[in-house]
């Protein structure tokens, strides 16, 4: 009972009123972030991970971590009472949220939505603190051909599992890992795809990519859909809370179900989003009443929420475990890690254990927080809904601008935000997913170093990455994950079926995944 | 949608050259110290090549089976997006001058008033108050300092 004992320590961490207030700011911020369709939850981090660059890096974590979650509550809003997804992983939400919101039972469907976030999050969160423990002691036994073959693992799996495209992701993917080589090599210690240039001498920082991908181009394709914010009533009340939170237990299985698949996209870096549409797709199929789905059933709101938080929390396993992100939030927060100083990887557990646990702790307790201020104050988050978009879009304009400058103090990387903007906007329109390329453009340089370490041990042998049991089964696996589409594509040629619907992913842009 | 497709898979793969010819000169053999510097590089422009490869086919399939993609815009939607993108960009270029809070408060008023029609009481007290609370925020509370143009330097200011 290891675990428990360092919990209660990261608890003595978390809970000075400083920490607290953190908490508190941070889930009041993302729950904004996560209403406002515009403004996704990877991009508000990113956009205040420079206001963290005082701070102690425990407060740090917890404010990033806690706008996460607030972000992960506050997407619902904005689906179930206007039918337009605040955040990607609501999507799904708005199938039964809506319908239910137009029925008179929006206050039903909220509450509904926020306790099975609050479930996942639990479930998600006794995972978290039980299991990695023992994954980062396994993980101290990876060398650098073994760290090699996880992040192999990761981009195999984007190809292979998540994408529409492979051929698509895969450009993604090596976009971001060219990007992250411009500049220094950190090996040799030489300049590369600088062309001349200082500007590029630094390379591109990932805090820029982000809110230009994410933050500007995701404004262009709001403008373009030309965004109506037609509400119903939330028609929140004590009695309709009291009276659902008792109606809960009777969908345990939905719940469990979804929290488990949910760990699990959460973990093997797919995301809250698929999560959340699997989740759903296996509700509809084992329910007793799947023609009641999309026409405003409690467990079409309960099945994806619950995928979807669960997901969230458990992306950041393998990020304070194995220094892997498992979302494009979790990259950033493992950026912010590298701006304080700490290192991230199989060490930062034996290192910096008081910041590992108070993270931990944090999350139990943010979630919990989350849950009753979310409740509590959803009258205010939909007022913010009612600000006109020629007042909120330029508003987001200039946070980007700001936060995008204050990175490294300089104006050509506003520039670039617009740039990656356009990037994004042109990538999210023809399919390209934008989440691996962020991904890739974190774990740039440490790919590059794991590979070139491991060659150098083994003087440029390409065995070492089969040598030992770990990395032989990770690799193998990897190579799977590469090969999937072109083994489900013989097999489709060999066998023709008929198409089944399915409840689905397809609808969703693949770069929302 | 499909011009934009093979434009899109054009420009991927005029990168990817421009990587594997630019790799090629940092050296891509076995050097003193391990792998060259342009080994890895290498290997992803060839990848990044391979993939436009593959979504070029991928584009001339749907082409020849006639599916009609929808359109890359809806028509006239180019207007929306550049009436948001071009006062953004004026914004960031007076911003070099003129400092940040400056250019944020005409961007805010402009669009404001151009797009949202908003009453002038409005347009003036919100111009004037969000770039205002980005300075306090920013600069006052968390010490970030924000660019401030370089014109008043030049006016002695």
């Amino acid at each position: 009972m290891e675990a428990i004992q360092s919990l209660l320590a990261g608890f003595e961490i978390f809970l000075t009123p400083h920490n607290l207030l953190m908490a508190v700011a941070g889930i009041l911020l993302g729950a904004v972030v996560g209403v406002l369709p515009g403004l996704g939850v990877a991009n508000g981090v990113a956009i205040l991970i420079p206001l963290t660059f005082g701070m102690s890096p425990n407060s740090a974590i917890i404010l990033l971590a806690a706008i996460y979650w607030g972000g992960l509550f506050g997407g619902v809003i904005t689906s179930i009472l206007f039918n337009i997804p605040g955040e990607p992983w609501s999507v799904a939400t708005t199938f039964d949220g809506y319908p239910m919101a137009k029925k008179g039972q929006a206050g039903k469907a909220l509450t509904a939505a926020f306790c099975s976030h609050f479930v996942g999050a639990v479930f998600a969160t006794v995972m978290l603190t039980f299991f990695a423990p023992i994954v980062a002691e396994f993980s101290l036994l990876f060398g650098p051909p073994e760290m090699f073959a996880v992040m192999m693992l990761t981009f195999s799996a984007m190809v292979g599992l998540v994408g529409k495209s492979p051929a698509k992701t895969a450009a993604s993917i090596l976009l971001g890992l060219i990007m992250a080589a411009v500049g220094l090599d950190i090996v040799t210690g030489g300049l590369r795809f600088t062309f001349g240039t200082t500007e590029l001498m630094g390379g591109f920082s990932f805090l820029v990519v982000v809110i230009g991908l994410f933050g500007i181009g995701e404004i262009f394709l709001t403008v373009e859909e030309g965004l109506k914010m037609d509400g119903v009533a939330s028609g929140m009340s004590v009695r309709t809370v009291l009276e659902t939170l008792r109606e809960m237990p009777r969908y345990w299985r939905t719940l469990i179900r979804g929290a488990v698949i949910g760990c699990w996209m959460g973990i093997k870096p797919g995301g809250a989003t698929p999560a959340s549409f699997m989740s759903y797709g296996f509700a509809k199929q084992f329910s007793k009443h799947p023609e009641a789905f999309g026409t405003g059933t409690v467990e079409g709101v309960v099945a994806p929420e619950v995928a979807a938080h669960a997901a969230g929390v458990s992306a950041m396993l393998p990020m304070i475990t194995l220094g892997i992100p498992g979302s494009p939030t979790a990259a950033v927060m493992l950026g912010g890690l590298m701006i304080w100083g700490l290192q991230p990887g199989p060490m930062l557990f034996k290192e910096h254990a008081d910041f590992v646990w108070g993270l931990i702790a944090s999350i139990w307790a943010s979630n919990a927080l989350g849950v009753l201020i979310v409740l509590a104050l959803v009258p205010l988050f939909v007022a913010i809904l009612r600000i006109p978009f020629s007042i909120l879009m330029p508003s987001i304009v200039f946070l980007c601008a700001i936060g995008a400058y204050a990175v490294n103090n300089r104006i050509v990387d506003i520039w670039y935000v617009i740039v990656f903007g356009v990037v994004g906007y042109v990538f999210k329109k023809l399919d390209y997913p934008l989440a691996p390329l962020v991904l890739a453009l974190v774990l740039g340089d440490l790919a590059e170093t794991a590979m070139r370490q491991s060659l150098i041990m083994s003087q440029g042998s390409l065995a070492i990455f089969f040598a030992s049991p770990i990395a032989a089964a990770v690799n193998g696996l990897a190579i799977l994950f590469f090969l999937w589409p072109g083994v489900k594509a013989v097999r489709a040629r060999l066998r023709p079926q008929p198409a089944t619907p399915k409840a689905t992913l397809q609808d969703v842009p693949a770069a929302d995944r | 949608m499909r011009t934009a497709e093979i434009l899109c898979a054009t420009l991927i793969l005029a990168v990817g050259m421009l990587v594997c010819y630019e790799s090629a000169q940092y050296g891509v053999g076995w050097g003193d110290g391990g792998p060259e510097a342009g080994s890895y590089p290498l290997l992803l422009g060839i990848g990044l090549v391979a993939s436009a490869a593959a979504i070029f086919s991928q584009t001339l399939r749907w082409w020849r089976r006639g599916q009609a993609p929808p359109p890359f815009l809806k028509p006239g939607a180019w207007k929306k997006v550049a009436s948001v993108a071009v006062p953004a960009g004026v914004m960031i270029f007076l911003t070099q001058f003129i400092g940040i809070y400056l250019a944020a408060g005409l961007y805010f008023a402009v669009y404001m008033r151009w797009i949202g029609k908003h009453r002038w009481v409005t347009i003036a007290a919100l111009s004037v108050f969000i770039p205002l609370a980005g300075y306090v925020v920013f600069w006052r509370w968390f010490l970030i300092p924000l660019p401030e143009g370089s014109v008043w330097a030049q006016l002695g200011l």
